[in-house]
């Protein structure tokens, strides 16, 4: 076998040819992983400091007391944990079964009049300002009931969640294989309950995860709820519910009195505290920061185990 | 119910020569474009029908069209007669629900339910208000039986549908679809996505079940319309890119006979 003119060619340009690419490839290889630690930094000295900060002002109390005034040592944020907690429940309840049921009709019905104004709705509403969505709700609820409370704040924050929640169910419904939901069909399902019992669960790790998405995008803002929830920094839900049953409220009037009243969120308590020109009150929004942080995270933690355990149980 | 449904069977099968399906002159269109034009076709009870031609030619439009299930698409509409037992089945006042119990159909790819393998299989019976246990388990039992699955599966009938193989589950989607009891079983390229294996256990199948139920098959594959069909459909696009159907006839006709040039052509393999 005789070379060709191209092979020698090449094999004389070997030698300088792969040390080239050796020498691109390892400096190429040094600027995106120096970019990738740049990249880490601001995260980590983020998380790092807060947890400095935080971790020295956490302790039992943070977590089971309320607040106490100035200069009386102790005392913790559980009011602003419980807000967060009925503020979010409050927003899921709201947020959650329109939103499917949205989602389900634009994914079904995506090129009627409807379906085309229900897509570009939730893309504007997506694109509001949240400090908006608290004052349409301030006009709203605010002014007309004439006071502040939990219930005026987890609907400012199930409207912010409302469009992420609308399109991440829309995406997963769509990614649902067509054959499936005419399999359905073909056995001769109706429509409602092909997508209640095939479509949904089929769609489900993903609607899941934008819920949740849903959730500590919520979980973390402040500017809707400055003058819906307000604030409220002796909120007790134990003593409001064991109240009530010492009392016999019925059960309508004791969710009556958690979502009537002003709450705090954790965003809004780290907000306010942390403009407070004492020491004490800043330390504590350190505190409240590092516990919002790992609230969040524990969401997104849960998340992810229990897509993957549904994962696991669906492939066997 | 069931007596009559017996004694209507067997007045057919000597009335009308058993003829099952038939379409007369019908034509398909998505929006302002024809994709079948003037289709004619007679359906044996109890034979396998195949369709081939070539990609794109709306074989599996015809297919879909033998259970109404082109409705679904938004823009599509069907111009002629579908008949089923001698009854017009494209007509506005008929039940397209009814019309796709009794006209099952599996899909080329395994398209099993996110349930567990029983709940597969009972997902039919359950629409129609079948809720007890015992007649449940007994439908489950005879149709995964029907499709040679249940040695397979008896053991984990709890497990998820997704935990199966490909020919499995595609066995799986076979006994959803007989679990409603249906007359014909429309099937979609059922075995082009799966292995040589899988896909002669899939024929045998068809060859155990059209002893019960009719079958019309969409295939590419012209040795698997040649081993398993009874008639053959053969389509082909006209000029203006419509599927017509150019020759039908008794299979072996087809392949070893055939009347047309383009059939003959397309099951010698010249093009295709």
């Amino acid at each position: 076998m005789t070379t060709t003119r191209f092979q020698e060619l090449i094999a004389k340009n070997e030698a300088l040819h792969s040390a080239r690419r050796r020498i691109t490839n390892s400096i190429m290889l040094a600027i995106t992983g120096l970019l990738t630690l740049l990249a880490l930094i601001p995260l980590f000295w983020i998380v790092g400091y807060v947890i400095y900060r935080g971790g020295s002002t956490i302790n039992l109390d943070f977590f089971t007391q309320l607040a106490r005034p100035l200069g009386v040592s102790g005392g913790g944020v559980l009011f602003s944990i419980e807000g967060t907690v009925v503020l979010t429940i409050i927003s899921c309840l709201c947020a959650i079964p329109p939103g499917v049921l949205a989602a389900f009709y634009v994914a079904s019905n995506p090129n009627t009049p409807l379906g085309v104004a229900l897509r570009f709705g939730t893309d504007v509403l997506a694109g509001v300002p949240s400090i908006v969505m608290g004052l349409f709700i301030y006009v709203l609820i605010v002014v007309p009931e004439k006071h502040y409370s939990a219930w005026a704040g987890g609907l400012a924050l199930a409207i912010l969640m409302l469009p992420t929640i609308v399109r991440t169910t829309e995406e997963m419904l769509k990614l649902v294989p067509h054959t499936l939901h005419e399999a359905s069909l073909g056995l001769g399902a109706p429509e409602w309950k092909t997508s209640l019992s095939v479509m949904f669960p089929a769609a489900l790790n993903g609607i899941i995860t934008g819920f949740l998405l849903a959730i500590s995008r919520a979980v973390g803002e402040t500017a809707p709820l400055l003058f819906t929830a307000l604030g409220n920094d002796q909120y007790d839900l134990g003593k409001i519910i064991g109240g009530g049953i010492q009392y016999h409220q019925s059960l309508s009037a004791i969710i009556g009195r958690i979502i009537n009243q002003p709450v705090d969120s954790l965003p809004l308590t780290l907000w306010k505290y942390a403009l407070q020109p004492y020491p004490e009150r800043i330390d504590q929004s350190w505190g409240v920061a590092l516990v919002l942080m790992i609230f969040t995270l524990s969401i997104e933690i849960i998340a992810r185990l229990w897509v993957e355990s549904r994962k696991r149980a669906l492939q066997g | 119910m069931v007596t009559k449904l017996a004694v209507s069977k067997n007045e057919k099968s000597s009335i009308e020569h058993s003829i099952k399906m038939e379409m007369k002159n019908l034509c398909v269109y998505y929006g302002k474009f024809r994709a079948l034009t003037e289709i004619n076709i007679t359906v044996q009870s109890n034979k396998i029908t195949a369709i081939i031609g070539p990609s794109g030619c709306g074989k599996s439009t015809l297919l879909r069209s033998f259970n109404r299930m082109n409705d679904l698409t938004p823009s599509a509409r069907m111009d002629g007669e579908i008949f089923l037992d001698g009854e017009n089945i494209n007509t506005a006042g008929v039940d397209v629900v009814d019309v796709r119990r009794r006209v099952g159909m599996v899909f080329q790819r395994p398209n099993p339910f996110p349930k567990s393998i029983y709940d597969n299989v009972a997902f039919g019976p359950r629409l129609y208000g079948i809720r007890r246990k015992n007649d449940l388990d007994e439908i489950v039992e005879k149709s995964l039986h029907q499709s040679a699955l249940w040695d397979e599966v008896k053991d984990k009938l709890h497990q998820s549908g997704f935990s199966l193989s490909g020919g499995q589950q595609q066995r799986l989607c076979i006994s959803r679809a007989l679990a409603v009891e249906p007359e014909v079983i429309l099937m979609d390229e059922p075995a082009s996505a799966l292995d040589p294996i899988s896909t002669l256990r899939i024929e045998e199948l068809m060859h155990d079940l059209v002893k019960d139920y009719t079958i019309i098959i969409v295939t590419h594959n012209m040795q698997q319309a040649a081993r398993v069909s009874d008639y053959t459909a053969m389509m082909m696009i006209d000029e203006h890119r419509s599927g017509r159907m150019i020759e039908f006839n008794e299979t072996q006709i087809i392949f070893t006979n055939p009347k047309d040039k383009r059939t003959e052509d397309y099951v010698t393999g010249r093009f295709g």
